[in-house]
């Protein structure tokens, strides 16, 4: 996803740890996403979730399949 | 009433997410009347305070900031623990009322424990400038909790919070579990298992049946281990149910059962808050202040610039201001030197209180004002939310070598920089909280350039490579960050060896410090620092005096000085000799007193020597010749990196006293270099390969102590005495030995 796009979580292709820590901070399927940047070495990625800012590594948010707008 | 006053005082616990002000209410309610502690066995803080009012007592205990009640982090560990062990007769649930979805993600599942709740629904100011408006009537009624407004960092809504508390604390009825729906599929499992455990009465003495249900839902390692420990035929077959469910689900939906569960808890906020409980402006999309800064603070070009510019900044001004209130300590514990001097005989009792206690503890607490400043910098750059930026932009670039982000900090107030202090440096790794990376982090902080090793450097620079001054010091800075990060990523993939932690990390809206706030995590801070350094440094001191002190020479050695002062004495003539000794009343000398002065200070510098020489480190340093001598150091150098294990301020002055040259100030060693660049046997390899092991052998002790008290274990701080040095040893052998063949 580019900056600024947003999109709406379809589903979360993980168990374990990431995947526990990835829904406690409201990363359910449903919920509406927008990518506000990256780092300035394009990782990690900073995401507007429910109102904050999460930030997750590239390879966290690989897990995560989204229906973009 | 006389029962009154014996009744026992409630415990009250703040819980909530990270950077819910939860801290700040914590402050608020207590005030100074703070103790902070460790919850046993883990290093995470336990801060506990007392809060009274209208003749209430209260014990309020700040629980570790979490998102959720898994087993996943110590901190949510520790925070079911103590709910469970403690009984707190109220949680205050802090939640950020600006971000309520995700903070009341928490409060459900404290609901789900049967835990009495009173909702603190906090920063309702900036919520309201975010244009949401939140019905708490409403929404109390809803959760089946109260909630109150507030502003912790005003200390607004306080009173009234905590006579909501106070209400439930002595309201009688115990209330029910919360039940929410998880779905067809998980919850006719949950009822077969809840029938179970009620029939068994499996653990119900400290969970509700269907919480334990819930965990063994979600595959909770805590839960499942206790639950075996209790009864292990239940708990198979509670496994089994949850087994059968996460079969049936992962075939139907390709799902977990404790993605379904998150999910429905979050479907259960949702409907909550869709009930009218909350309405928002038309400001949704609207970009927050805290994002208008971001743009810019972590700008692909800008935003490494300005992280430069503030924590050189940052260093700068702490390194510049607390030069003079340090100045003032050392001055005090000079003046203490100099009275114990004057007021003691001259003898081993003097040499005990002046050169072990005073010097050693002076050398420790003198940098109390530095270590403050640094603290009040962390905090700063921490409480404001700038720190979670910084973890932010560099994460990349740690992550190579098997560190998170958030280590920059740790690396910098060590000395990254030049001139920092492994000790603020290993504490400051507590804003890690991953613990992998953290013990990477903390193991690896002492090769940075303290301050106390620069003046070791730029003695050698000054002695061997006077023309390359500037190149040198850049050179040894990189040589040590180059270091620190290769042995950081050896120990990630040996001993530390593990995946990475998830990174998942919330950025905080920028907010302001307050200063209250500031002032106590400073606090806290240094004075943790003093008790621990303070006491074990006392100890230490006085047996590293004692290594350097006996035994002492066979009185016919002390003689022969004695005999030589005697001699020189006597060929002076007696005009001399009475001038000399009016120089205490401050007579101007002649030149043949200056002359006779001199002489005598020689033989007792020559004395001191013979007496190091003799002594326990001195026939250490001369056994140890036979193995340093293939990294180039004779036992002179060896005595000095053993005085350097108290604080590396001690090597020069030890070194000082090995080569007959007296007392050498660390801050001008002119003559020390001078003398080093004449001894034969010296050589800039020599030095070369002594810089080196300067930068990686054994931690100070006051870091080793730092170290074990923030690992949690003595072990690391063995580990890093013995790691350490025979690191350094090898470079410094092999820097030494491949130099020599090539004949430098």
């Amino acid at each position: 996803m580019k900056e600024n796009q947003m999109g709406t979580i379809a589903e979360i292709k993980i168990g374990g740890e990431l995947g526990r820590r990835i829904r406690d901070m409201g990363l359910v399927p449903g919920t509406e996403v927008k990518v506000l940047g990256r780092a300035p070495l394009n990782d990690p990625v900073a995401l507007r979730v429910r109102g904050f800012t999460l930030t997750l590594r590239n390879n966290e948010a690989d897990f995560i399949e989204m229906e973009i707008d | 009433m006389k029962w009154r006053l014996i009744e026992m005082e409630a415990t009250i616990a703040l819980a909530g997410n990270p950077n819910s002000g939860k801290t700040c209410l914590f402050n608020e309610l207590t005030g100074a009347r703070q103790h902070v502690g460790n919850y046993p066995g883990v290093t995470v803080e336990k801060k506990e305070g007392r809060y009274s009012r209208d003749g209430h007592t209260m014990h309020i205990v700040d629980l570790p900031g979490t998102y959720s009640l898994t087993a996943y982090s110590v901190e949510e560990v520790v925070t079911r623990d103590f709910l469970v062990n403690e009984r707190p007769a109220v949680v205050i649930n802090i939640v950020d009322a600006s971000n309520l979805e995700r903070n009341l993600y928490l409060t459900v599942q404290f609901l789900e424990m049967g835990v009495s709740v009173a909702v603190a629904l906090n920063m309702i100011d900036v919520a309201k400038k975010r244009g949401i408006d939140i019905d708490t009537e409403k929404l109390s009624l809803l959760l089946g909790a109260p909630v109150i407004p507030t502003i912790a960092r005003a200390g607004q809504g306080k009173d009234v919070l905590m006579k909501a508390a106070v209400d439930i604390a002595q309201g009688e009825s115990p209330r029910t579990a919360l039940k929410v729906s998880y779905g067809d599929d998980i919850d006719s499992a949950l009822i077969e298992m809840e029938a179970a455990i009620t029939a068994d009465g499996f653990l119900t003495d400290i969970y509700p049946a269907r919480w334990t249900a819930l965990k063994y839902m979600e595959n909770d390692d805590q839960i499942l281990a206790k639950g075996t420990r209790h009864n292990p035929a239940v708990s198979a077959q509670l496994e089994d149910i949850a087994r059968r469910v996460s079969d049936h689900v992962q075939k139907t939906l390709n799902t977990y059962p404790e993605a379904i569960i998150a999910d429905y808890r979050y479907g259960y906020i949702s409907a909550i808050l869709k009930q009218g409980v909350i309405t928002h402006g038309d400001t949704r999309d609207r970009l927050y202040t805290s994002d208008k800064i971001d743009r810019i603070v972590t700008n692909r070009f800008a935003g490494p610039l300005i992280m430069i510019g503030v924590l050189t900044g940052l260093y700068h001004l702490t390194f510049t201001y607390s030069e003079i209130p340090v100045g003032w300590c050392e001055t005090i514990f000079d003046w203490l030197g100099r009275t114990a001097s004057a007021h003691l005989p001259d003898s081993l009792l003097q040499s005990l209180v002046v050169s072990g206690i005073i010097d050693g503890v002076g050398g420790v607490l003198g940098f109390v004002p530095l270590i403050m400043f640094m603290f009040f910098g962390i905090a700063l750059l921490e409480d404001s939310g700038y720190l979670a930026r910084v973890a932010f932009m560099l994460d990349r670039v740690f992550r190579i070598f098997g560190l998170h982000g958030s280590s920059v900090m740790a690396y910098i107030v060590s000395g990254g920089i030049a001139g920092g202090c492994a000790v603020p440096g290993v504490m400051a790794t507590r804003t890690l909280k991953s613990r992998r990376e953290r013990l990477a982090t903390l193991l690896t902080v002492p090769f940075m350039n303290c301050g106390a090793k620069l003046p070791v450097f730029a003695l050698l620079i000054a002695a061997f490579f006077a023309e390359n001054e500037t190149l040198m010091m850049l050179i040894i800075t990189l040589v040590s960050w180059l270091g620190a990060l290769l042995i950081a990523k050896l120990l990630r993939s040996t001993i530390i060896k593990g995946a990475a932690m998830p990174f998942v990390m919330e950025l905080p809206p920028y907010r302001i410090p307050t200063f209250k706030g500031l002032a106590i995590h400073t606090w806290e801070r240094t004075w943790q620092y003093i008790k621990k350094a303070g006491t074990v440094i006392l100890g230490v001191s006085v047996i590293l005096w004692a290594m350097m002190t006996f035994p002492v020479p066979p009185d016919s050695r002390l003689q022969e000085f004695e005999t030589q002062r005697m001699a020189v004495m006597a060929a002076a003539d007696a005009k001399t000799v009475r001038n000399l000794e009016k120089a205490e009343a401050g007579a101007v000398l002649s030149r043949d007193a200056v002359t006779l002065r001199e002489r005598l200070a020689a033989i007792d510098s020559r004395e001191a020597e013979a007496a190091l020489r003799n002594s326990l480190a001195g026939r250490t340093g001369i056994i140890l010749e036979s193995v340093s001598k293939w990294a180039g150091f004779d036992w002179r150098t060896n005595i000095a990196l053993i005085g350097g294990f108290a604080a590396k301020e001690v090597v020069i002055s030890t070194l000082g006293t090995a080569y007959s040259l007296g007392k050498v100030d660390p801050k001008t060693p002119g003559s020390l270099s001078d003398t080093l660049a004449e001894t034969p046997g010296w050589s800039p390899l020599v030095a070369l390969s002594l810089i080196v092991f300067t930068i990686f052998y054994a931690p100070c002790i006051v870091t080793v102590v730092m170290i074990i008290k923030e690992s949690g274990s003595w072990k690391w701080g063995v580990f890093s005495i013995a790691f350490n040095t025979l690191i350094a040893f090898i470079l410094a052998v092999t820097i030494f030995q491949i130099g020599s063949v090539l004949g430098l």
